[in-house]
């Protein structure tokens, strides 16, 4: 990192109020993140997509968001007017969701899908918007663009369907992406590709990259940096090569409960959760 | 050897929309051994586990269990009693109006077995769920518990084979853990024969002695545990596979689609 942070979050609280009483998901969360990749790792309830799409502020109208700071290039993401947090997603910062399947819209065609975008937030015009889909499916190695242009979502398989919707959130040059498991409905040669892609635009671009994910091993391989997530909080920070050098208990244990296809083991270490580890 | 498969084909649809999911298969399963087979999507791995389990009916070939040939319909609850299924879904596969108890009855009740009562405190207490659980509903469940009630359910008949269908897939992996454990636990305790379909390689490779790497209806390797440890492989898509259960590493991207 050798400027100041794209994003940088202090003491990010997320709470769901119900009629009994209110539901901390996310507490006193802190990180930074400049253009690099950065990997968010918990299971599940653990609030990393919670986290991610607080960013985002995405969550229902009720939901209380509170961090001493959260800011985007400078700005307060908390302070912004929800117009002015239009101006940000999808332009400012983009969100690839996990599966394609639900998160295409299934009664529009893929290049309507990828030119609305282009229309909403680059002003242009539709035969434009048109050219610039079909120019950013090219750049995520879609063969034959024309063709896919005009397909439904059903009509692709899932890993189109996910490269359709990195070139989609692509269209406005985003400065931060959130992937929220971006590759999990994925099979293994397909992910390959898809995550070749994202890494290369990462990188190329100069952009910022979020990965919450589940997967160690593809964490560790992929990003940069991890953030560990249990019960809502942050327990460990690490480079990501050095996530076998891990000093927090929990992801000790998560790393030895991984089956390995490297180093055998004849039974998985149970992992003994410690109640203090929730209380940070 | 537990289960004998030869020549197994299987087609859905007809004519010109005949889809020819599983291409000549053979393999067999040693009594007590643990076979597992993987593949991407829509390979056919768990049409194969279907056919054997008598939920796939339209298959052709021949299918052994225990040395008796099995019919493609019709089959005596006798025959379908040696092989159970678990399934991916705990969340799915549990009816949710139902408690623990009366899931685990189920069978009981279709197969006409009396003494229901021990039983099912014998096969809680096997995988590991205490006995007041018979009066709880699936949504009172983690997705751990709920998954030990599915293979309770498999196992309440006494069977010989369990088909497992993506056990872990759904779970975390710190219950994902404690579910393979059980799994093997019980495979020594009970001399059960597993035949286990994953896409995770690392999964199957923990728990099967063999497998079956399956691509678009056929095998097209069959490896043991050591060899994919080792990455002795011969199959350049079952290197694929493996290196991706590695982690990521960039390939060219022009190879994509």
């Amino acid at each position: 990192m050798l400027d100041a942070p794209l994003l940088s979050v202090r003491n990010l609280t997320v709470a769901f109020p119900s009629l009994q009483h209110v539901l901390p998901a996310v507490r006193n969360v802190s990180f930074d993140i400049g253009r690099e990749k950065v990997g968010i790792i918990g299971e599940s309830g653990s609030g990393k997509s919670t986290t991610g799409r607080a960013i985002m502020r995405l969550h229902p109208a009720k939901t209380q968001i509170t961090a001493d700071r959260m800011e985007f290039q400078g700005r307060d993401l908390l302070a912004l007017s929800e117009r002015d947090m239009r101006a940000i997603r999808g332009h400012r910062i983009s969100m690839i969701l996990q599966d394609p399947k639900y998160s295409l819209n299934p009664v529009m065609s893929v290049g309507e899908q990828v030119a609305e975008t282009a229309i909403l937030h680059e002003k242009l015009s539709r035969r434009d918007a048109r050219l610039r889909a079909m120019e950013m499916l090219e750049k995520v190695h879609i063969r034959d663009p024309e063709r896919v242009m005009s397909l439904y979502p059903h009509e692709v398989s899932g890993g189109m369907g996910q490269r359709i919707m990195i070139s989609m959130m692509l269209i406005a040059k985003p400065a931060l992406i959130i992937a929220d498991e971006p590759t999990s409905a994925l099979d293994v040669s397909v992910r390959q590709q898809v995550l070749t892609i994202l890494d290369e635009l990462v990188t190329g671009n100069d952009m910022g990259l979020l990965f919450i994910s589940h997967d160690l091993n593809l964490v560790r391989s992929f990003c940069d940096r991890v953030l560990i997530m249990y019960a809502g909080r942050v327990v460990e920070e690490l480079r990501a090569s050095e996530l076998d050098q891990a000093r927090h208990p929990y992801t000790q244990g998560l790393l030895e409960a991984l089956p390995s296809l490297t180093e055998p083991k004849d039974r998985l270490a149970v992992l003994r959760r410690d109640p203090a580890w929730a209380q940070g | 050897m537990m289960i004998k498969v030869s020549g197994l084909n299987v087609t859905f649809g007809q004519g010109t929309k005949a889809n020819h999911v599983v291409r000549g298969v053979d393999f067999g399963i040693g009594t007590g051994e643990c076979f597992g087979l993987v593949g991407e999507s829509g390979c056919g791995k768990s049409t194969i586990l279907g056919a054997i389990a008598g939920r796939v009916k339209q298959w052709s070939g021949e299918i052994r269990i225990n040395g008796e040939a099995v019919q493609q319909s019709r089959r005596e609850l006798a025959q379908l009693r040696q092989q159970q299924i678990v399934f991916q879904d705990p969340f799915g596969s549990l009816h949710p109006r139902h408690t623990i108890g009366r899931v685990l009855s189920e069978p009981l009740e279709i197969h006409g077995i009396s003494d229901r009562d021990v039983r099912i405190a014998k096969v809680l207490d096997q995988v590991g769920l205490p006995q007041r659980f018979r009066f709880r509903y699936p949504h009172q469940l983690s997705g751990g518990q709920r998954q030990r009630v599915a293979i309770a359910r498999a196992l309440i008949l006494d069977p010989q084979i369990l088909l497992l269908d993506e056990p872990t897939s759904a779970l975390d992996v710190s219950i994902q853990a404690e579910i393979l454990n059980l799994l093997k636990d019980l495979r020594e305790e009970r001399g059960l024969t597993y035949l286990l379909v994953s896409h995770d390689m690392a999964v199957v490779t923990h728990l099967c002695d063999r497998i079956a790497v399956m691509q678009k209806g056929k095998f097209v390797e069959v490896t043991t545990r050591a060899a994919m440890i080792k990455g002795d492989l011969s199959h350049p898509y079952t290197r694929l596979l493996r290196d991706g259960s590695l982690g990521y590493r960039p390939v060219s991207s022009t190879a994509a689609e």
